[in-house]
């Protein structure tokens, strides 16, 4: 994911990202008699898990995008990596990956990170053209990400300015979790003086805390598998297969 | 689009054995693989449960454990399990626990199987067996056809020959009618057809022995000829002809089949550097006028040490040619001291013991030598020579970097120089009697070889040994004892040595837990079996000969041994290109992955035959 531009807050916040825990199943019902778009009522009418599904039950798929910026209004999605996973097994023989043109333009602090060109971008199609695809990918599922102001409202946003309408799901966020444990209560006075600062929640830093090993983030297939990790880790270490997924989605 | 794995590519990339995989491949199998994450202290595999993938360890380690729950290896970053499961019967026959947070990717059965059929070297690694891992290593290093390919294949043409009835000027254009630098003189029967050889006549022989002291070209070509030449016979393999050539000193060989000579094959014919090297080391020692020549001659040994190795020469050849280099410093030796001392008062034997005596010497190694002198020695009219002797050439070969024995097992050492009678009762009472704590350091002296004067005496020794050693059960418990008392190391785990129970350590010694080990190992089965040879490959092939070990078992050591002893001569060449002394330790982070996994299959062939030996010759009656 991007977010990481000199003007962009160390933690992005997670403020802008309005979808609250509720009771998905019904919520998708309702979407589904409501969309339009066919692919996406189909989207709904795949379903998904009811909140006290034990975590080893459900089905995920872990997603992450690569933007131009960080700014939902401006910036444009640039590549979409797919990796699907349940508690056993991360599968790659099943993961997708695309490069999309965005309609915002391509900034050269992005392309720095992401390292997909204006070239690459020149000849990529419009997300309306892989969104059947994408949908299909992961309907059905609990979408994963680190930090849930990213994925899900980049694609509600590129939704609505290409079919009219936006899109809801759940999301377990990665990030979060690390935060439950990390920002539960903020540094005692005294830890701030000695300089102390509060551990980095980041997918590189959350990942080093679990063992896992070094990737070199920013591509979008590498991020989503590197956060199907860290989940798969968050919960061998603190949940537990039976954990209802409604304990960690959003 | 086909989704690119970059992670998972770099990383497979980088380990056997993915790296021996074409670049298109990778990809491709990156694209298969499946993840799962385990935390510190888990199960990953069942002994029993079904198994569907092989495991590459990513990051973290696991223990792998055998069924009885002992520790069969630690594996890391880079490591993988579960192929043997796959291999069989598809079930896990190793279980494993994660020692630390561990991420293994997993490639499924079916993408396995397509890399195992499809490409050589990833079946190799990941085959049945350690040990089949392990022929496939020795026989690797074996392509070198002059190493395995017999003595026959050098021969151009049948071998000129003339009446030994002829005079040494027939000889001589005979010589040069057809270019030959040796001619063989052969015996005729009445119709004129050659019958035997008689002796061999070469350009040399020419030059030394008749034109210059002078003799008239007519003379009988028998009396320049060396008679009854050493030959070899046309199935040995070559580095046994250059073997041969080195040790007698000699450049043309006849070559014997079926009771005749088929060719004759000369130096030139090897023209292996390292042949040429070692015989050029060996001529050399037999010029030199005094110690302190023979001394000078030490980086010459080296650096014909570290070609032969460079050249992949099996450890068999270096082996062989350090050894016969030793003997040569020995001879000389001798040869000067009786010039000093002058001759001796009366007969006597030199011995060569352990390593020299078996062929299998190594640029790091001790002087085990001993005297056996006449019966008529009277230690009060003959001692003083002879301790003079033994100094002049244990001192001479500490010198020439063959250091002092520790255990004192050396000729100037009163109690080894002694007559043969004396050491015919020292054998029989070893042998009859045994006390284990003698024989705890002393399993040298039953590799012996006469190295100069009387080699018969060596030869009666051995016989006396191999006679009465078979037939002594308390005898053969005892060695056996003395050959589990050095046991392999398990394996390795990062640039650690892993030992049975768990602990690490930061070097193996090859020699004390590697060749030594196996060399008492088949010592013991040797002299069990009656063998009455000297060389641990050629005792070996003797004791699967006579059939005493479970089937497929000595071809299993043959390669383990090899691969160990080979191993342990290329660390000491890499120590030497290094500036650095030669010694017996390898370091784990000087090992690669594959060499990693082949050692530790060769430990793991040495520790079983170690149990196998336990359970024949029960070393507990040796108490």
């Amino acid at each position: 994911m991007f977010y990481l531009g000199p003007e962009s807050p160390d933690e992005p916040d997670l403020a802008r990202d309005e979808q609250v825990a509720r009771d998905w199943p019904a919520r998708y019902r309702t979407l589904a008699e409501q969309a339009l778009d066919p692919r996406l009522r189909a989207f709904y009418l795949a379903g998904v898990a009811s909140p006290e599904t034990p975590l080893a039950a459900v089905p995920l798929v872990a997603m992450d995008f690569e933007t131009t910026g960080f700014d939902l209004q401006r910036s444009g999605i640039v590549s979409i990596g797919l990796v699907p996973l349940n508690l056993d097994r991360i599968r790659l023989a099943d993961a997708r990956h695309w490069i999309v043109r965005p309609r915002a333009r391509l900034t050269p602090e992005s392309v720095v990170v992401h390292g997909i060109t204006h070239s690459e971008v020149a000849q990529a199609p419009d997300l309306t053209r892989v969104l059947g695809e994408l949908l299909a990918a992961i309907q059905g599922k609990v979408v994963v990400v680190h930090h849930r102001g990213i994925e899900r409202p980049f694609l509600d946003v590129a939704l609505r300015r290409r079919i009219g309408e936006g899109i809801e799901f759940p999301v377990i966020d990665t990030m979060e979790l690390e935060a439950r444990l990390h920002r539960a209560k903020p540094l005692g006075f005294w830890r701030r003086l000695l300089g102390q600062r509060p551990a980095s929640i980041r997918l590189a830093d959350s990942r080093i805390r679990y063992h896992l090993p070094h990737y070199s983030l920013h591509h979008a297939l590498t991020d989503a598998l590197a956060t199907a990790e860290l989940l798969q880790a968050q919960v061998a270490h603190r949940f537990s297969p039976e954990t209802p997924v409604a304990e960690l989605w959003k | 689009m086909q989704a690119e794995h970059l992670e998972i590519c770099d990383f497979l990339r980088r380990h056997p054995p993915f790296s021996e995989l074409p670049e298109e491949r990778l990809n491709w199998v990156a694209s298969q693989m499946e993840v799962a994450y385990f935390k510190a202290g888990t199960e990953v595999l069942r002994l029993g449960d079904e198994i569907d993938a092989l495991h590459v360890i990513r990051s973290g380690s696991v223990e792998v454990f055998r069924r009885n729950g002992d520790l069969y290896n630690r594996l890391s970053e880079g490591g993988i399990f579960g192929e043997l499961g796959l291999l069989r019967d598809r079930r896990v026959r190793f279980p494993v626990s994660t020692l630390e947070d561990t991420l293994i990717y997993l490639l499924p059965e079916s993408a396995f199987n397509t890399l195992f059929e499809e490409h050589e070297l990833f079946a190799d690694f990941v085959e049945v067996e350690d040990r089949t891992r392990l022929r496939q290593a020795v026989s690797r290093r074996e392509a070198n056809e002059l190493m395995t390919a017999p003595v026959s294949a050098l021969i151009s043409r049948a071998p000129v020959t003339l009446s030994v009835h002829s005079t040494a000027r027939e000889a001589a254009i005979k010589m040069t009618e057809e270019g030959a630098a040796s001619l063989l003189l052969v015996k005729e029967d009445e119709s004129g057809a050659a019958t035997a050889m008689a002796g061999i006549v070469t350009d040399q022989d020419i030059r030394d022995r008749l034109v210059t002291p002078g003799l008239d070209y007519d003379t009988p070509v028998s009396e320049i000829m060396t008679e009854a030449p050493i030959s070899v016979a046309h199935n040995q393999l070559v580095f046994e002809a250059m073997l041969v050539m080195l040790r007698h000193n000699i450049h043309h060989l006849p070559v014997m089949g079926r009771g005749k000579a088929i060719g004759i094959i000369e130096l030139p014919d090897i023209i292996r550097y390292e042949s040429q090297n070692s015989l050029f080391v060996v001529s050399s020692i037999f010029r030199q006028p005094d110690q302190e020549g023979l001394a000078a001659l030490v980086p010459d040994v080296r650096a014909c040490f570290r070609r032969m190795v460079a050249e992949d020469a099996n450890s068999r050849m270096i082996g062989s040619a350090l050894a016969v280099i030793g003997r040569s410093f020995k001879q000389r030796l001798l040869e000067l001291a009786e010039e000093f001392l002058g001759p001796p008062p009366v007969p006597y034997c030199f011995l060569a013991l352990g390593s020299m005596a078996r062929d299998e010497q190594s640029i790091v190694t001790d002087q085990d030598n001993a005297l056996v002198l006449s019966d008529t020695f009277d230690p009060e009219r003959h001692d003083d020579y002879f301790a003079k002797l033994a100094a002049f050439v244990c001192d001479g070969l500490n010198a020439c970097g063959y250091p002092y024995c520790n255990g004192d097992i050396m000729a100037t050492n009163r109690r080894w120089r002694q007559p043969l009678k004396v050491w015919e009762g020292y054998f029989s009472e070893w042998i009859e009697r045994p006390s284990p704590e003698f024989l705890l350091n002393s399993s040298i002296f039953f590799d012996l070889n006469g190295v100069w004067g009387k080699t018969e005496w060596a030869e009666k020794l051995y016989h006396l040994i191999r006679t009465k050693a078979q037939r002594q059960p308390r005898f053969l418990a005892c060695m056996a004892r003395n050959a589990l008392g050095r046991t392999p190391p398990l394996g390795f785990f990062r640039d650690f040595v892993m030992e049975t129970d768990g602990r690490q350590s930061n070097s193996v010694n090859m020699k004390r837990r590697g060749t030594a080990p196996f060399v008492d190992l088949v010592r013991v089965h040797a002299l069990a079996v009656g063998s009455s040879a000297l060389n641990t490959f050629e005792r070996l092939e003797d004791v699967i000969e006579a059939d005493i070990l479970p089937r497929g078992r000595g071809q299993d050591l043959r390669d383990a041994l090899e691969f160990i002893a080979l191993m342990r001569l290329r660390h000491q060449a890499l120590d030497l290109d290094a500036g650095r002394e030669p010694d017996n330790n390898i370091e784990p982070e000087n090992l690669s992955e594959f060499e990693r996994k082949h050692l530790k299959g060769a430990f793991q062939i040495l520790s079983d035959a170690q149990k196998f030996l336990r359970y024949r010759y029960a070393p507990n009656r040796a108490l």
